[in-house]
């Protein structure tokens, strides 16, 4: 039943309740970063392993250290938790891979304020997920994030030639297009809730 | 003095504004602008949170390490959060259910790093305290004027009050994401041509 309820969420994660087009996280590096496939892809990879993980870590640190009288001091430490990771993980990349630094490195540090991040733990905590749920729930919104962040570099590499209003033009039409994806997202829901 | 608070105001309200020109913190004013009473207890707190931080930064600022700075800044930023979370969870439990996630998310909302970086980190603290302020201001306008469009096509209704008559039909798209989406994006469409018009540039 867990591993079954972990599947389902993770497939919510990415289709139905997409942490982007549903929840509105990770809406600042979505608008300024989504210009070109190849950037979204490397961010995208670089949102989903940080994602997937620190919901597993932070879920070890709510449930042991923190339950139940430390409770309110969740926010600091889950951003604590995040901001060591992700120094712990470029650390780690620049010494063992080049090609993966060069990849994936100059997009960590964006990483630590990127609010889908702080955003996927505090939905785990709101929702009482166990260990394999909230790592579940942390890989699909990931995937989720990089499904739209690419879709949306695609659609304005193209859009990049066609006039566009100037008030319009960057965030205006990037808005209007999230929307737009939205509304196609909300195809999904109904194939699997979580709530 | 006078003077520079009226460019602190003016910037923070119109050129400068953090949602529409800087096109920060975008997340919670989509998310929690389906309502108006939500807005409005948002926004509350994240004038307290902005103005506040901004103080103590700017009284701590020869005492930060440049190094370190950012994750002071972010721990000064989360306690008032915190502060803000336990009020709300003791006086208005209800609205603090709906919000969710949200009033911690303040932490991550760039509005609130991006002053202390852009100002309270190298003014002092009255001035640093009303740019708070004044930027605090800037998103509140553009979140309530969201958010009363949106409840009130999306529910016929204002702060819970039912505003259109009975053969209202909800417009249900604009409680979704997308109506979100779509109402910021016209938003800025609006404000920008003001702007741009104002400066001669259109």
């Amino acid at each position: 039943m867990t591993f079954l309820g972990a599947f389902a969420i993770f497939f919510a994660a990415i289709f139905t309740n997409n942490i982007l087009l549903t929840n509105y996280l990770g809406m600042c590096s979505f608008i300024s970063v989504s210009r070109e496939i190849k950037t979204s892809v490397g961010l995208g990879a670089a949102v989903t392993f940080v994602m997937a993980l620190t919901s597993a870590i932070n879920w070890a640190v709510y449930h042991y250290l923190l339950v139940p009288h430390l409770v309110y001091l969740r926010f600091i430490v889950f951003i604590v938790v995040i901001a060591a990771f992700v120094q712990i993980v470029e650390m780690i990349i620049e010494r063992v891979s080049d090609v993966l630094y060069a990849a994936l490195g100059i997009f960590l540090p964006l990483i630590t304020v990127n609010c889908a991040i702080l955003g996927v733990s505090l939905f785990m905590v709101i929702r009482d997920y166990t260990f394999i749920q909230s790592f579940a729930f942390g890989l699909g919104s990931g995937l989720g994030w990089m499904l739209a962040i690419i879709a949306m570099a695609g659609i304005r590499q193209k859009i990049n030639k066609s006039p566009i209003p100037k008030g319009l033009e960057g965030a205006g039409i990037t808005l209007i297009i999230a929307g737009i994806m939205a509304m196609a997202f909300v195809g999904f829901s109904g194939m699997i809730a979580i709530g | 003095m006078k003077g520079d608070t009226h460019k602190l105001f003016r910037d923070g309200l119109f050129k400068n504004n953090p949602v529409f020109i800087q096109i920060l913190g975008i997340c919670s004013t989509l998310a929690v602008t389906n309502t108006v009473k939500n807005t409005a207890v948002m926004v509350a707190g994240l004038l307290f949170v902005v103005a506040f931080s901004n103080l103590t930064i700017s009284f701590l600022r020869k005492a930060i390490p440049s190094r370190v700075r950012m994750m002071a800044e972010g721990l000064i930023i989360a306690s008032f959060v915190i502060i803000v979370d336990i009020v709300l969870k003791a006086y208005l439990w209800d609205i603090s259910k709906q919000l969710g996630p949200y009033v911690g998310l303040i932490i991550t909302n760039c509005i609130i790093m991006g002053r202390a970086e852009a100002f309270a980190i190298s003014n002092p603290p009255w001035p640093s305290f009303l740019d708070g302020v004044a930027s605090g201001l800037g998103y509140a306008y553009v979140l309530l004027s969201i958010a009363i469009v949106r409840e009130l096509l999306g529910y016929g209704t204002l702060w819970g009050i039912r505003i259109m008559g009975e053969g209202w039909v909800n417009w249900t798209m604009m409680v979704m994401a997308s109506g979100a989406f779509f109402m910021l994006a016209l938003f800025i469409w609006i404000m920008k041509g003001v702007v741009f018009r104002e400066r001669g540039e259109a």
